[in-house]
This record gives structure tokens, C-alpha cells and sequence, in this order.
């Protein structure tokens, strides 16, 4: 009996916790459905890699890869990038004229609509703008309205407590449905070309109307519409039939699955399962190519990886010091890390920019000439005719939770060999990115950290200016320099585009020079495919293009 | 047993609020989520601040607590970094896990049970040294080996299954993750199941039993498995936590869009609000869990009661 009345309770907290999942099973059927709707790609659409957006997919508050990779994909601005020659072209502007360098006219084509139906017009552009720039709004790229007159009054910069004082910026003006102007706060001649960066996308009304409904499911004017989209999990994403532009998509679209890990996304590809896997485990390097029967590409990316000295620190640039930096960056085999370390998806670098430049764009193979040769004899005899290593060693500071601590010590080896000092150099890790970057913008470093730069748009400009000029928005070494300012803010003000490249590459001879920042290697962009899709190829931001690829 | 009941649930009371302040203070002590959201960037200083100002990360760390407590009692667990609520991802994630855990706990107990019982009546003979030996080699390999090994030569391979769960983790899908999943603990559970059966076979109720005459039948289910399970309970009870909370290796290698890969995204993104959140819930189920086991104790045995 006793046995009996006890499995009443029993009984009863089994019913409690069944009925406390049940509630929570309901939605089953509804995810199974989806299952259905989205799998297979015998139906001419491709299924690709994603990683979760780690921000709301708002044109203006998306940083990062995985958020933009929507982002090209569903949005038209006023330019594009040419995915093979990264140069910007004009899309949705008809035309964008400039007399002075700093007031430009946009003229945008008649008769463009979202994917709901609405016309595109100039306020799509300015209301898009003025709200990616009101301090209120949080968005993350906000500082790429800087440089539009008006802009410190909706985002004070300087006082954290500051409120904006106006809503709008007074440099945006809409002229009529198809025409707007905007007023520069200072010449800027290739302005123009940045639009092409997804934070000046246009926006439907429904953004600022019904906010939440936009971010669950975000229209734009791009080559591809959502059709479906579970947050965390995947989305699906067909041709827009209001699109009019130059990339009409050659599928009949594009399934974008989110993987917990790279190793099981290469997995599925291997098996099938998977079309395009843009980042390949780096454990499986070696032998992709015969994995995948060749079917996998590798080509510079935007990306440079590099590492910093504090310049703010007096041991690290009082006169002199710049032998010892300069001996520091000769005294690495950058080629022998590139190829054993990184199984070649790194090049080394020649230069602070980015072969996907292209030389007429301002990348150089030989800008940094001996600077980053490997010269054990020379880099000695830099490192002892500046003084030595500040107090006989020096660190190099990364975050644990990438990694990063292969090559790290492979560079300290590397520096430690030409010294013939065992402890000349060792890596310094710091647990978290979030800790490591708050020890870099509050200026708390002693020592080199690792650092380096994505470009938001293929231009040289943004591979130097946030990064050495003084005061710049990365400028994480604080490195300052008045010839570099001052050839910068020539190059800026120049209407010739390459008079303006040549100005740069002064600027940027100028920083390698003083070597504030070791030059290491370009990131390259890397994707492996299926036997199922052809024509894949990547733009320079080394995402897939993918309204060119084809399914088989 | 009803006043037991009552005093076990008010027990609960402090814990729940001990283990959450506990996991609020490590997450939010790991420093400014600020300033990963930025990338390689030096953060807008309006812009951050402004954020900072939201997330009420200026105030001190109690008032973050207490504010964040307040919200949890009116449902709100906050949001993920994408600004979806926490309390969506709770409502999609737990039972996609809850369907790996419920896979991985059948497996482990009626495997695990049935090989323990039937190593512990041929004690010494072949089949009982064959299990020994088999669940020793399980023990000694971990999860993610296994993981790999099955998804490589299974999925990749020879192609037999997919390498990864599809969207929603049907049952179907889940039988080799639950496999991978239930490894370690199945062979525990053998084990486990083996030596009792084996030291109850000579307890003098089980010598009366069957000088009685009961059928054989009748004698080990009634009297030697019932009695053999209890330890077998215990176990079993608490890995229904352990399985949850443990299978983010294995959901990682199996693309199941779970638990474990949420605290995993928590982690990763720098956003406490989720991994709070899913911590706080992964408490209340090991709780619940616990209170169970201690029930079935006296279902299963009719000395132990709770007064």
C-alpha cells in the first residue's frame, strides 16, 4: 500500500513536468513543416553556410560577415561593388554629380520598387540615413555618416551623456521623389564610392512603421527576397521579381543554414547535404582539394592581419625605437608561417593595404620593399642598433578565445631565432575579445598586441585613414604622425582619383617607415562546393556571389 | 509524503537564487560585452555609452541582479544579441534537447539495464567479460571522439545517415546523437546494474523467493530487479540534467539547435541575457530532477519513507 500511495506523487510530478513541455512541444508540427518547405536542392536552390547574425539585420547596425552576407544579398545601393574588380559602380543612382568635392547631387533611376511593392525613393535613402546616424538608435556603423554635414548634431561624440540636439542631418536634403543633395562636412572626393557599403542602403516605409515585423522578416531592394526565415536556424531567400538591376540571380534561390560547427557543415558538404561552405575547418586544409575533387577556391581577401606596438608608450616610441620596430618586423618568415601554419590561406603581406585592391586601386607588391623581407643578419643588427628590446623582451598580446596562438608563437620564434634569445618574445594571451579589445581602446598596453582590419569597402582610403591617421576611429596603436595627416586630407580633397591614390601611397610609405604596425599577411577568402552547383566564385568582402552561382 | 513534497519545493527557493546570483556574477564579471560588439573597431563612444546605458551596465552589479530578477519574475528573461528574446530561443531550444535528452535517457536505461542485468546473473561467463570489457572501452573514449568517428564513417562514408540533424531535430534524425549522447552514461548504468544484480542475488529475500517456488520469472523482476534498480535511480535521475547540460558536445557535432548551442551563441556573442537565462532553466530542471529520484526511491523501496 505504501509503495502504491508514494507513486501517486510520483505520478503527479511526472504530470507537472509533462505538462510543463507540452505547452512548448505544440509548435513541433509547424517546425517539421519548415523542415520540408527547405530541404533539398533538387529544386535549383543552392543551400549554403551561415553563421547566426550577431546583430538584428538592420542595414546600419550590421558589422560582421554573417549579417552581410544577407544584407548584399537583399539590398541595392546607390553603388556596388564589382564582385572581380571590387571597383564601385553606379546601381540604384542614375547619377551622382559633384562640382566642389563636397556637395554632391544623387540622382536615383525611375520606377525602382522594394520586394513589398513600394517605391524606392530619395527619402528611402535619407530617412535610412538620418536614422542610422541618431545616437538613440544604437547603431553599431553609425560613425559612416561622420562625414555628412549635420551629423554631430544627432550624434554627439564627445561627452557620453550628450543628447542629440536634432533629429535629422542638416547636409541630407530631398529635392524631389528621385533627387537628393548632401553637403559634405569637408571635401571628400571619392565619397561617392562608399556608398556601396551596406549601412547607406535604402529603407521601406515598413522600417520605421512596423519595426519588429521588419526585423523578423527585413525587405530591401536587392537581387533576393526572404521568404522564410527562422531566427538561429536558417533562411530561405528567392529572386525578387521587383528587382531591375544588373545581377539577376541565376538560381531559383539560396538556403542559408545555420551550423553549430564548421567540422559538421564540412560534413555535409562532403555527404552532399551542403552546396557552399564559405570557411573550411582549418583541420582539413590539407587535403580539401582532394575531398572535394579540386572543387574549392582560395584568393586574397580584404582582410590584413597585423600587430601593433603601444605607441603611447615612451619605451616603445621614443626616438630610435623605430630600428627596433622596423628589425622586429624583418625578423619574421612571414612565408614559411603563411605556408606551414595556415596551409597557404594567408599571403604574405607587402604592403598595408590589400591585393584585392588592385594595383590602380593602391595595393603594391613592393610599397613595403625590405621592411617585411626575412633578413636575420639586418634585423639583428635594426634591433641593436636602436637599443635593444625595451627591458630585453617583449610580449605579444592576443585573445584566447580565436585562435591565434599558433601563429603567435610562431612569430616569437621566429623574432627569437634572429636574437638567438629563447625569451626574447613570448605570446601574451588575454582570455576574452571583450577584455582584450577594452585593454586596446582604453590604451592599457605595454607591450604588442595583435590587431588587424576588414575593409568596408575596397578602397585604400579605408585601410589607412581609421587606422593611422591621428586620432583615427581603429587607430589602436595611436600612432601620430603630421605628414601623414597631411597627405591623407590631400589625397581626401583631390578630385582626380589617381592623383588622390598616389597621395595615399606617400601617406602610406610614411607609416612603414615609422612602423607603428607590423605588417604580417592578407587573410584569404576560401569556399569549397558541391558537385551539385557551378560558377562559384567570391567578391572581395570573400563572400559567394550568389546570384552567379549556377545548380546543376 | 505531501508536507515532504512542500518542504523539498521550498528548499528549492534558496538554491534557485543562489545558483543564478552565482552565474549573473561570473557572466557579467567577465567584462564589458560592449566592446566585442564593435569587432576590431574602436567603439563609437556615443554609441556604446548608449548602449551601456540600456543594459544598465553602469549601475553596480547587485542593482544589475536585482533588475534583472524583477524582470525574470514578470517573464521577461531579456534579449539575445540579435534581438530576439530570450525567452523565444527558451521556448525553441529546450524541447529540441528535451527530444535528444528523452532519445539518449531510453537508449541508456533499457540498454544499459538490460545488458547489467544479464551480465549480473552470468556473472564470470563470456557475455558478462564481453560487457566489462565493451563498456570499459566506451568509458575511456570521449564523447566528441565518438561523435566524429560515427558522423565521419556513418554519414560521410558510407553515407547510411546524414551527418547532421535537419531543421526542427526530428526523432529520426536524433537515434545517432542520442547514441553519442547516452555513450558514457549507458555503460555507467551497466555497470552499475551488474554489481547490484549481483550482490542481490544472494540477499536471503531472494533465497526465500525462490524456495517459495516463485516462477524464475516472477523472482527477478519483482524481487531482484526492483530492489537492484535503486542506485541504478539515483543515477539515472541526475544525468537527466547531466544529459541536457552535457549535450552541447555533442549538439555542436550534430548541428542540433539545442540548448547547449545557445549557451554556446551566449557565450561567443558576449550576451549574458542568454546565458543566464538558459542556466537559470538548466537549474530548475536539475531541481526537478533530483525531487523525482528521491520520490521513486520509495515507490521502489518500501522501507524508505518520508514523513
Amino acid at each position: 500500500m505504501r509503495g502504491a500511495k508514494s507513486a501517486k506523487w510520483v505520478v503527479g510530478a511526472a504530470v507537472i513536468a509533462l505538462a510543463a513541455t507540452a505547452c512548448s512541444s505544440s509548435d513541433d508540427s509547424g517546425s517539421k513543416d519548415k523542415a520540408k518547405a527547405s530541404s533539398g536542392s533538387s529544386d535549383g536552390i543552392v543551400r549554403a553556410w551561415w553563421g547566426d547574425p550577431q546583430n538584428p539585420l538592420e542595414p546600419a547596425n550590421t558589422n560582421e560577415v554573417q549579417g552581410g552576407k544577407v544584407l548584399d544579398m537583399i539590398f541595392m545601393n546607390l553603388k556596388e561593388y564589382d564582385p572581380k574588380t571590387g571597383k564601385a559602380n553606379l546601381e540604384a543612382a542614375d547619377s551622382i554629380t559633384t562640382t566642389d568635392q563636397q556637395n554632391f547631387t544623387i540622382k536615383i533611376k525611375p520606377d525602382l520598387k522594394f520586394s513589398d511593392g513600394t517605391p524606392v525613393t530619395s527619402s528611402s535613402f535619407v530617412d535610412a540615413w538620418n536614422y542610422g546616424a541618431l545616437v538613440t538608435n544604437k547603431q553599431l556603423n553609425a560613425y559612416f555618416f561622420a562625414d555628412i554635414d549635420g551629423y554631430k548634431a544627432v550624434h554627439p561624440s564627445d561627452d557620453p551623456g550628450a543628447k542629440p540636439t536634432s533629429k535629422t542631418m542638416s547636409g541630407l536634403k530631398v529635392v524631389d521623389d528621385h533627387t537628393f543633395t548632401v553637403k559634405l562636412a569637408q571635401k571628400f572626393s571619392t565619397w561617392p564610392d562608399r556608398l556601396g557599403y551596406k549601412a547607406f542602403a535604402p529603407l521601406p516605409k515598413e522600417f520605421f512603421d512596423n519595426h519588429a515585423a521588419y526585423l523578423a522578416k527585413p525587405i530591401g531592394d536587392g537581387p533576393y527576397m526572404i521568404a522564410s526565415y527562422t531566427k538561429g536556424t536558417s533562411m530561405k531567400l528567392v529572386p525578387n521579381p521587383n528587382y531591375t538591376g544588373p545581377s539577376k540571380p541565376k538560381n531559383k534561390g539560396v538556403l542559408l543554414k545555420v551550423y553549430t560547427s564548421d567540422d559538421t557543415a564540412y560534413a555535409d558538404l562532403q555527404s552532399g547535404q551542403l552546396d557552399v561552405l564559405d570557411t573550411v575547418p582549418p583541420a582539413d586544409l590539407p587535403h580539401v582539394k582532394s575531398d572535394l575533387n579540386g572543387r574549392y577556391l582560395n584568393q586574397p581577401a580584404g582582410i590584413i592581419q597585423t600587430f601593433s606596438f603601444p605607441m603611447y608608450d615612451p619605451a616603445w616610441s621614443k626616438p630610435g625605437m623605430e630600428k627596433v620596430r622596423q628589425g622586429i618586423s624583418m625578423a619574421i618568415d612571414r612565408k614559411t608561417i603563411t605556408d606551414k601554419i595556415f596551409q597557404g590561406t594567408r599571403t604574405p603581406a607587402t604592403d598595408l593595404t590589400s591585393p584585392v585592391l588592385g594595383a590602380a586601386g593602391g595595393y603594391s607588391a613592393t610599397l613595403a620593399g625590405d621592411a617585411v623581407k626575412y633578413d636575420p643578419v639586418k634585423a639583428k643588427q635594426l634591433i641593436q642598433d636602436g637599443g635593444g628590446l625595451p627591458g630585453g623582451h617583449m610580449t605579444l598580446g592576443y585573445n584566447a578565445d580565436s585562435p591565434h596562438k599558433d601563429w603567435v608563437d610562431a612569430v616569437c620564434n621566429s623574432i627569437n631565432q634572429v636574437l638567438g634569445d629563447n625569451k626574447a618574445c613570448v605570446g601574451a594571451p588575454t582570455g576574452t575579445f571583450a577584455d582584450f579589445r577594452n585593454q586596446i581602446t582604453k590604451g592599457q598596453m605595454k607591450q604588442p598586441f595583435r590587431s588587424g582590419w576588414q575593409m568596408d569597402y575596397p578602397l585604400i582610403d579605408d585601410f589607412l585613414s581609421p587606422l593611422y591617421a591621428t586620432g583615427g576611429s581603429s587607430n589602436d596603436s595611436k600612432y601620430t604622425n603630421k605628414t601623414v595627416d597631411n597627405l591623407i586630407n590631400q589625397a581626401n580633397a583631390e578630385p582626380d582619383t589617381s592623383k588622390a591614390i598616389t597621395l595615399y601611397q606617400q601617406a602610406e610609405s610614411q607609416v612603414i617607415k615609422d612602423m607603428p604596425v607590423v605588417p604580417l599577411w592578407y587573410q584569404n577568402g576560401e569556399a569549397g562546393w558541391s558537385s551539385k552547383v557551378s560558377n562559384v566564385t567570391e567578391n572581395a568582402f570573400s563572400v559567394p556571389v550568389f546570384t552567379d552561382i549556377t545548380v546543376n | 509524503m505531501g508536507r515532504y513534497v512542500i518542504r523539498r519545493l521550498l528548499q528549492m527557493v534558496p538554491v534557485f537564487i543562489g545558483t543564478t546570483l552565482l552565474i549573473f556574477v561570473m557572466v557579467y564579471g567577465l567584462g564589458d560585452p560592449v566592446a566585442a560588439m564593435f569587432g576590431d573597431r574602436t567603439p563609437d563612444p556615443a554609441t556604446a555609452a548608449q548602449i551601456r546605458h540600456d543594459l544598465h551596465l553602469n549601475d553596480p552589479l547587485w542593482q544589475q541582479y536585482l533588475i534583472y530578477m524583477q524582470h525574470i519574475f514578470k517573464g521577461d528573461f531579456g534579449k539575445a544579441s540579435n534581438g530576439q528574446p530570450v525567452t523565444e530561443l527558451l521556448g525553441t531550444a529546450f524541447p529540441v534537447t528535451l527530444r535528444l535528452t528523452i532519445m539518449a535517457f531510453v537508449i541508456e536505461a533499457v540498454v544499459g539495464i538490460a545488458l547489467g542485468l544479464f551480465a549480473g546473473l552470468r556473472r564470470g561467463r563470456f557475455f558478462d567479460t564481453g560487457v566489462l570489457a565493451m563498456t570499459l572501452l566506451v568509458v575511456s573514449i570521449p564523447t566528441f571522439v565518438t561523435g566524429f568517428v560515427l558522423q565521419y564513417l556513418l554519414g560521410v562514408k558510407w553515407g547510411v545517415v546524414h551527418p547532421s540533424v535537419g531543421e526542427g531535430a526530428p526523432f529520426k534524425d536524433l537515434f545517432i546523437p542520442g547514441l553519442v549522447l547516452a555513450g558514457v552514461s549507458l555503460a555507467y548504468v551497466a555497470r552499475l546494474t551488474r554489481t547490484s544484480v549481483a550482490e542481490n542475488s544472494r540477499a536471503d529475500y531472494l533465497r526465500t523467493a525462490v524456495a517459495k517456488g516463485l516462477p524464475r520469472r516472477r523472482v527477478i523482476t519483482n524481487h531482484m530487479l526492483r530492489n537492484s534498480l535503486i542506485p541504478v535511480v539515483t543515477f539515472l535521475g541526475t544525468d537527466i540534467g547531466n544529459l541536457m547540460a552535457g549535450a552541447l558536445v555533442t549538439e555542436r557535432i550534430f548541428n542540433i539547435h539545442g540548448v547547449g548551442y545557445q549557451i554556446y551563441q551566449g557565450i561567443v556573442h558576449n550576451n549574458p541575457p542568454t546565458v543566464v537565462g538558459f542556466v537559470t532553466v538548466l537549474v530548475i530542471i536539475f531541481l526537478g530532477a533530483n525531487l523525482l529520484v528521491d520520490l521513486l526511491y520509495a515507490v521502489l523501496d518500501p522501507r524508505i519513507r518520508y514523513a
